[in-house]
C-alpha cells in the first residue's frame, strides 16, 4: 500500500513540476510555452474524434463539471466554506434556460437575437442567458449565504444542504405552482424544446456535430479559469483565503466578513448557474428529477479529489470524475465482466465503483491530486519533520494513541 | 474559541438597540417556530373543524375536536423514535471525530436488509405464535445489531481512521464514497424497488384507543424499543469505564490519550454504538411499514441529522428530542400539507434551527456555532 503510494506521490508531483505555470498576467511565471501550446491542442482536440463520438459527449459534459468545480472551488477551497447546496445554482442556471430559453412560457412572444424559434415564449440569446443566470444565481448565493454568516464548519454544510434540497422540492412540486397562469415549472416531465445556442453565423447546434458545442463550453471554461486565476490573486481572493484561515485575524485587519463572505457565495453560484445554462442547452431538456442532493456530493468531490483550493486540482478532478462516470464506467469497462466470462453489467456497480474509488483516492492522497502550494507548505514545509508532531500535537496524537 | 469571539463581535456589531429583542427571539424563537406548526392546526381544528364524513343525504359532516391533531401527534411521535434511533449514532460519532458520517443512513438500510433476511430464514410468520415472534425478533435484533455495529467499525477503520490528520474535508469524501457503495449492495441485494417484507407484528392492529386516537401494534413497536435502547445507552455512556473514555474523548482527544484511555478504541465502540441503535431503528423500520428499500437510508439520514443538529448534536437525549419533532413535523406535513412538501418544511425548520440556535434545543455554546 505505502509503495503504491508513495509511486503515486512522484508521478503526480513529477506531473505538476512538468506542467509550466500559468504566464504572469494570469498571475504566475511566464517562463515556458506551455499555456498557448496547451489551447491549441485543446483547440483542435476535437477534430481528431467524429462529430458525433461518445468520447467528445463525455468531454463536453467534463467541461461543463469543470465549470462547475472552478466556482465551488471558490465558496470551499478559497474561502473555507463547506457547501454542500451547489446543485441550487445548477437548477436556477437550468431553468434561467427553460424560462428564458424556451417555448414554456407560452403566454410570451419574445425573441431576442435567439435564430429562428417558434413564436411562442421567451428566447434570448445564449450569451444573454449566461448573464441573466449569473445574475439569478449570484443573488440566490447571497441569500443562501445570508444565514450562514454566524455559522462555521459543517454547520455551513447543513444549511447549504437544506437549501439544496429545498430548491430541489420546490422545482419538482412547481407544476403544482402556478404565478398569472404559468406554472413555475414543469416537475418531473420536464421541459424539452429547449432552444439550441444561436449565434450570427454559425446557425443552430445540433448533436449530429458536437463540435461547436464542445468549442463553446471550451471557451466558457477557459474564461472561467482565467476568472478563478484572477480571482485568487486579487485583493478579494487574498481576504477569503485570509479568512479561512483565521476569521478573528482577518477580521481585525479590517476584512470586511459579510461582504467577502457573500461575494464568496454569489460569485460561486454564477459559476455554477453559467455551467447550468450551458448543461441544460445540451442536454435539450430541464428536468427537476435531475436536481438531486447527489448532485453537490459529485462536484465536492471533484474539488476534494482534486484538492481543496487548487484550480488545477479543481480541474483534474473534474476530468477525472466526469470520466470515470460518463465514459469509462458505461462505455471502457463495461464489456470486462462479458469478455472474462461473466454474465453481468457493470452498469449495476457503478455507484458502488464510484464510490470505492473515492474512498481509495482519499484515503491514498488526502490532500487531493493536486494540492494548493500554499496547503502543501502547510502540510510538510513550514516546520522541519522532527518537529512536525509539536507543531501539530492534536493531530499527531490522535493516531498515535 | 475563536468562532466564539468572532460570532460575539459580529453579534455585538449587528445588533446594537435591538439586542434585548435579538436575544428573546435567540432563546424563544425556535421554541415557537416549533410550536406554530401543531398550534395552527390545533385551533384550525376546533374553529373551522375538519370533515369526518357525509351524511346519508351527502352532505358533510364536520367535528370540531382533537381528535385528528393527537392521531398526527401519535403518528408523528411513532415515527419519530426510528429517527431519534439514527439521529443518536450521527450525534456520537459527530460527538466525538466532529465528522457528519453520511454512510450511517445506509447502515440503517443494510439493517433493514439484515434484519428481513434473518426473520425470513428463521421462518417467522404471523402464525408462528407470539412467544415463537417475540424469541425469533429478539435473535434478529441481537444478530443485526451486532451485524451493523460491525459494519460501522470496519467503514470507520477504513475510511476515517487513516484520514484522522488529514483535512476535514477528506473523511466526509470518504463517507460519501462508503455511502454510495452500501447502496449499490443494497440495490444488489433487494433490487432497485421498494420491497415488501412480512408483517410480524399486525402493524396495523389498534391495540387500544385514548379518547378517540388508536394506538397501533407499530406505536407501541417503536416507542417500545426507543425507550429500553436510549435508557441502556445512557446508562452505559454515563455509568460505565467504556462510556466515561467516550465523554473523555469527546471533550478533548489528546487530554484522554494522556490519562491513558485508548482513543482509537474508544472511536471504533463509538461507532459499534451507532451502528447498532442504527440496525435497531432498521429494524423498526421494515417492521412499522412492512417494507424496505435500498434508497430508505438516504431521507433517513437526512431526517436523522436534521434531528440531531436540532437537539443539539453531541446531546444524546437532544438527538431524541430532536427525533421526535421532526417525526411530528414529518406526520402533519405528511397529513395536511401533502407528502410532496415534507422534506422542503423540515428543511425550513433546519435553517430557522441554524438561524435562531444554532447551538440547539439543548445545547450550550460549542466551538462550530457561536
Amino acid at each position: 500500500m505505502s509503495e503504491l503510494q508513495a509511486q503515486l506521490h512522484e508521478w503526480l508531483d513529477a506531473l505538476q513540476r512538468r506542467v509550466p505555470a500559468a504566464p504572469a498576467w494570469l498571475g504566475g511565471r511566464w517562463n515556458r510555452p506551455g499555456i498557448p501550446l496547451l489551447l491549441g491542442i485543446l483547440i483542435v482536440f476535437p477534430l481528431l474524434f467524429s462529430g458525433t463520438s461518445g468520447f467528445l459527449q463525455a468531454t463536453i459534459y467534463a467541461l461543463g463539471y469543470v465549470v462547475m468545480a472552478l466556482g465551488l472551488n471558490i465558496v470551499i477551497g478559497f474561502a473555507g466554506l463547506l457547501d454542500l447546496g451547489y446543485v441550487a445554482f445548477y437548477a436556477l442556471g437550468a431553468y434561467a434556460v427553460g424560462w428564458f430559453g424556451s417555448g414554456f412560457i407560452s403566454g410570451a412572444h419574445i425573441n431576442v437575437l435567439a435564430g429562428p424559434n417558434p413564436a411562442f415564449g421567451i428566447h434570448l440569446n445564449f450569451i444573454l442567458l449566461l448573464v441573466c443566470a449569473t445574475i439569478v444565481t449570484s443573488i440566490a448565493g447571497m441569500i443562501i449565504g445570508l444565514p450562514t454568516l454566524r455559522l462555521r464548519g459543517d454547520y455551513i454544510a447543513i444549511v447549504t444542504l437544506a437549501f439544496g434540497e429545498i430548491i430541489g422540492t420546490m422545482v419538482i412540486n412547481g407544476s403544482n405552482i402556478s404565478l398569472f397562469g404559468q406554472p413555475l415549472t414543469a416537475g418531473n416531465l420536464g421541459i424539452s424544446s429547449i432552444d439550441p445556442p444561436w449565434f450570427p453565423g454559425t446557425g443552430d447546434f445540433g448533436l449530429l456535430n458536437l463540435r461547436p458545442w464542445y468549442w463553446l463550453i471550451l471557451a466558457i471554461a477557459v474564461v472561467c479559469v482565467f476568472v478563478a486565476y484572477r480571482l485568487r490573486d486579487s485583493r478579494l481572493g487574498r481576504a477569503w483565503i485570509a479568512l479561512r484561515e483565521d476569521e478573528v485575524a482577518a477580521v481585525s485587519m479590517g476584512i470586511p466578513l459579510v461582504k467577502t463572505k457573500l461575494m464568496a457565495y454569489a460569485i460561486g453560484a454564477a459559476f455554477g448557474g453559467m455551467s447550468g445554462v450551458f448543461l441544460a442547452s445540451f442536454d435539450q431538456t430541464v428536468n427537476a428529477s435531475q436536481f438531486e442532493f447527489s448532485f453537490s456530493i459529485f462536484i465536492v468531490s471533484m474539488v476534494v479529489l482534486g484538492g481543496i483550493g487548487s484550480i488545477p486540482g479543481s480541474i483534474l478532478g473534474a476530468l477525472a470524475i466526469s470520466y470515470i462516470n460518463f465514459y469509462l464506467i458505461p462505455d471502457v469497462l463495461n464489456t470486462i465482466p462479458h469478455a472474462i466470462g461473466l454474465n453481468f453489467d457493470l452498469t449495476d456497480l457503478s455507484i458502488g465503483i464510484y464510490g470505492f474509488l473515492l474512498v481509495i483516492v482519499m484515503v491514498l492522497r488526502p490532500q487531493g491530486l493536486w494540492p494548493e502550494q500554499r496547503r502543501k507548505r502547510e502540510l510538510a514545509g513550514e516546520v522541519a519533520p522532527e518537529l512536525t508532531e509539536l507543531a501539530e500535537p492534536s493531530a499527531g496524537g490522535v493516531t498515535a494513541g | 474559541m475563536s468562532a466564539i469571539t468572532t460570532a460575539q463581535t459580529v453579534r455585538e456589531r449587528a445588533a446594537g438597540p435591538l439586542q434585548f429583542l435579538r436575544r428573546r427571539v435567540g432563546s424563544w424563537g425556535l421554541i415557537v417556530a416549533l410550536l406554530a406548526l401543531p398550534l395552527y392546526y390545533t385551533i384550525h381544528d376546533l374553529t373551522v373543524g375538519y370533515q369526518a364524513g357525509l351524511t346519508a343525504s351527502g352532505h358533510p359532516i364536520f367535528h370540531h375536536n382533537l381528535t385528528v391533531i393527537g392521531i398526527n401527534l401519535a403518528e408523528g411521535l411513532s415515527n419519530g423514535a426510528i429517527w431519534a434511533l439514527i439521529a443518536i449514532g450521527y450525534t456520537l460519532v459527530y460527538g466525538i471525530i466532529e465528522l457528519i458520517n453520511f454512510a450511517h443512513g445506509d447502515v440503517f438500510t443494510m439493517g433493514s436488509f439484515t434484519g428481513a433476511s434473518i426473520w425470513t430464514t428463521l421462518g417467522l410468520t404471523l402464525a408462528t405464535g407470539p412467544l415463537g415472534l417475540i424469541l425469533g425478533l429478539t435473535l434478529t435484533l441481537i444478530v443485526t445489531m451486532f451485524v451493523t455495529g460491525s459494519l460501522n467499525v470496519l467503514i470507520e477503520r477504513v475510511a476515517y481512521k487513516p484520514l484522522r490528520n488529514a483535512p476535514k474535508l477528506a473523511p466526509l469524501i470518504t463517507a460519501i464514497g462508503f455511502s454510495f457503495v452500501l447502496q449499490n449492495v443494497g440495490l444488489l441485494w433487494q433490487g432497485g424497488n421498494p420491497v415488501a417484507v412480512e408483517d410480524l407484528i399486525n402493524n396495523g392492529h389498534v391495540l387500544f384507543n385514548i379518547s378517540g386516537v388508536p394506538i397501533y401494534n407499530r406505536y407501541v413497536l417503536a416507542i417500545g424499543m426507543l425507550i429500553p435502547l436510549v435508557l441502556a445507552l445512557n446508562w452505559f455512556v454515563h455509568r460505565t469505564a467504556p462510556g466515561r473514555a467516550m465523554r473523555a474523548t469527546a471533550q478533548d482527544p489528546e487530554a484522554a490519550r494522556l490519562m491513558g484511555i485508548n482513543v482509537n478504541n474508544t472511536i471504533s465502540l463509538t461507532f459499534m454504538l451507532g451502528g447498532m441503535l442504527a440496525g435497531a431503528a432498521g429494524i423498526i423500520y421494515a417492521l412499522y411499514g412492512a417494507n424496505m428499500w435500498y434508497f430508505q437510508g438516504f431521507q433517513a439520514g437526512l431526517y436523522a441529522f436534521t434531528a440531531a443538529v436540532m437537539g443539539c448534536i453531541g446531546n444524546i437525549r437532544g438527538a431524541v428530542l430532536g427525533g421526535l419533532i421532526i417525526g411530528i413535523v414529518q406526520q402533519l406535513c405528511n397529513y395536511r400539507l401533502g407528502t410532496q412538501w415534507t422534506e422542503a418544511v423540515i428543511f425550513v425548520y433546519l435553517i430557522i434551527v441554524m438561524v435562531l440556535r444554532p447551538r440547539g434545543l439543548l445545547g450550550e455554546e460549542t466551538r462550530e456555532a457561536g
